[in-house]
């Protein structure tokens, strides 16, 4: 019981305190941005309202360039559990389709970034021509360009999931990569020297031995990897070919100066974005007792 | 046996050299202007691989030196043979390429076995290799594109976009200084120093950063790049808007990573500010700022990646008529295919040159740590 008081004092009360902070901002700054806009409707309607109405209407724009907070979890709940799943305004559906991007290109990102990082671990020459090029491979703004490639590549009949997932993987293969080096490079010289005297091949060594020392290190790069691949499948979906998904709900709002849904496909990321991370570091927590670590030991 | 081994890239090469001979001429039948330097180019990489065996008993300097020559030349001959026969180029030519690659690759793997004392020649090494590397990929991009003749419109050869380059330069150069001058380093200055000043607030009141840090870690795993029409639609289309999106996507990052690197320090080095009686202004400018500055500046190059993205595609909702962003939306969809990579290659150079500029800083603020000694 006292551990649990404790608990909340350290680790609820602040986060809480905070978040009522950023709610009790979000609501002074809806009012004061939609104030002019709303003074400005009832001069022309010849309205007079209370203070109380007038900050009540502000709160109730149908395009507000500030969405109160209730306003948005409204949108957020109706578009989510009120629709149907099939339905084209369904949140659900657009969180669906990006959802399936990113995980098909965050399943290849990985299987790329873990492959080439074996490549440089055992070949001299590539260690010392490709890492630098894994590094300026990363300047290339491919976020920015990553319309360009969905619509590139929809000219050649390339279209659906493929292309959107492409970008993800562009984005995820990269700490994926910078990880596994490290985590292939990390045991000691004891234990190299040690399976070296058993006589055990390259295939042998990285099998028993680099690889299970990685382990930590790819559920580290994952959860970076992970979230990179949504961000790259949202943007993907940025081009108007892309008819589903957060990006196009993000896009059709923006045009259509529906503020309120752009708000709500924002939260509508995050979620996904945290439930993602948080399903990554439970698959590495998973693994890692598997592998023997005790219950306590925390995951390095 | 282990010669071989060690010259299986040259005799691989040789063998190939000799099976593209049967294949010959380098040109289909209907190509334009058909060639003749096919035998030239197979008998230069057979050369190359003699000497090689020639030299056997020499260091990798001389080896890798007879081969980066041989390999270069003999691509330099393909490509220029490429010149009118896009598209119509017969199985020897790929056969030769493949076999000019592979020199190249022995090129650098002796390279890569060279293991000088002097500074300057390891820097040079350090250059060379990657560049050897780079410059393959540019090669085969450039024959495998005009090669087979792939429609321009799906991936131009680089030789078209650095020509494209060459001739706007006037455009790119206005459309960094909006974009990149304006824009990216006004929101990453914004962004970089509230990161700051917030993480030693939050370092400060013990309170703030429990309740901070679980949020700013939740925020730097968010699509936060969403924010970029919202942003659009609240300070207008020019520059501003876009040095918001950045300020809000490069502000995470730098929290995190200052707050991570201020708990960097021991409790050892604290008790010995406190034995020397120092507040906290001094323990922090003396010993916890200078620890704390290798994750500063990772946030800080995280951050040099993330600006420029977020600035480009800030601009793909709604620009004034100049703009990288801008630019490229507009050139795709005119299918000026040489003028978005144009775009792309200039910002991957600011990128690489942003990037570099803060490693470099780091190098002189962090030379104590073990990762740059």
């Amino acid at each position: 019981m006292v551990m649990r008081s404790d608990h909340f004092r350290h680790h609820a009360l602040p986060v809480l305190t905070i978040v009522i902070a950023i709610l009790a901002a979000w609501y002074v700054g809806a009012y004061v941005l939609n104030a002019s806009f709303q003074r400005d409707l009832d001069r022309r309607g010849n309205v007079t309202s209370t203070p109380i109405e007038f900050l009540a209407k502000t709160m109730a724009q149908p395009k507000p360039i500030l969405p109160a907070p209730h306003q948005v979890a409204q949108n957020l709940f109706e578009n989510t559990f009120l629709r149907k799943v099939t339905s084209n305004r369904s949140l659900l559906y657009h969180a669906w389709v990006t959802l399936s991007s990113t995980a098909l290109g965050f399943a290849m990102g990985t299987a790329l970034g873990i492959a080439i990082a074996i490549g440089i671990v055992h070949v001299t020459t590539l260690d010392r021509s490709l890492m630098p090029w894994i590094i300026a491979s990363q300047t290339v703004p491919v976020l920015a360009i990553a319309p360009m490639v969905i619509v590139v590549l929809g000219a050649i009949n390339i279209t659906g999931l493929l292309p959107k997932a492409l970008i993800s993987t562009y984005l995820s293969f990269f700490p994926v990569t910078v990880g596994m080096v490290k985590g292939l490079r990390s045991p000691d010289r004891i234990h190299l020297d040690l399976i070296r005297t058993y006589h055990a091949g390259a295939l042998q060594t990285l099998l028993k031995l680099r690889l299970p020392a990685s382990i930590p290190f790819l559920f580290a790069s994952m959860k970076v990897a992970i979230a990179a691949s949504l961000v790259g499948a949202i943007v993907a979906e940025l081009p108007t070919g892309a008819a589903a998904g957060i990006g196009s709900k993000l896009l059709a709002g923006a045009y259509y100066s529906q503020t309120i849904d752009i708000w709500a496909a924002l939260i509508a990321g995050s979620v996904l974005a945290a439930l993602l991370v948080t399903l990554v570091g439970l698959a590495a927590r998973m693994v890692d007792r598997m592998m023997g670590a005790k219950p306590e030991g925390k995951p390095a | 046996m282990r010669r071989v081994i060690r010259n299986w890239h040259s005799l691989a090469a040789s063998l190939l050299a000799v099976a593209a001979l049967t294949h010959l001429p380098l040109t289909l039948p209907d190509a334009t202007g058909p060639s003749g330097h096919g035998m030239m180019i197979a008998a230069g990489i057979v050369v190359t691989t003699l000497l090689l065996q020639a030299f056997e008993a020499s260091g990798p300097a001389l080896r890798g030196t007879i081969l980066f020559l041989g390999a270069h030349l003999c691509a330099l001959a393909l490509i220029l043979n490429l010149a009118g026969n896009e598209g119509k180029m017969s199985a020897a030519f790929f056969i030769l390429v493949a076999a000019s690659w592979l020199l190249a690759w022995a090129s650098a793997s002796e390279f890569s076995r060279q293991e000088p004392r002097q500074k300057s020649l390891k820097a040079f090494l350090r250059l060379l290799i990657p560049a050897i590397f780079g410059a393959w990929i540019l090669i085969l991009w450039e024959v495998v594109t005009r090669g087979f003749g792939v429609p321009f419109i799906l991936l131009p050869p680089p030789s078209a976009i650095g020509i494209r380059i060459a001739g706007s330069l006037a455009i790119l150069w206005a459309d960094v200084q909006q974009t990149i001058f304006k824009a990216v380093f006004a929101g990453y200055v914004i962004g970089c120093t509230s990161g700051f000043v917030v993480a030693i607030l939050a370092d400060r009141v013990d309170f703030l950063r429990r309740g901070l840090m679980p949020i700013g870690n939740l925020m730097s795993a968010l699509p936060i790049i969403g924010v970029a029409p919202i942003m659009v639609m609240w300070f207008g289309f020019d520059w501003q808007s876009k040095a918001a999106v950045v300020t809000v996507m490069t502000f995470f990052p730098m929290l995190v990573n200052t707050v991570a690197g201020l708990s960097a320090t021991g409790t050892m080095e604290r008790d010995l500010m406190r034995t020397y009686a120092s507040d906290y202004s001094q323990t922090l400018t003396k010993l916890r700022l200078p620890a704390a500055m290798p994750f500063i500046f990772n946030a800080l190059k995280i951050n040099s990646t993330l600006a420029l993205i977020g600035a480009i595609v800030a601009e793909f909702f709604g620009t004034p008529i100049v703009g990288m962003g801008f630019r490229m939306s507009t050139e795709i969809g005119r299918m000026n295919v040489d003028m978005v990579w144009a775009e792309i290659a200039t910002a991957a150079v600011a990128g690489s040159l942003f990037y570099g500029l803060i490693a470099l800083a780091e190098r002189a603020v962090t030379f104590w740590h073990p990762s740059s000694r």
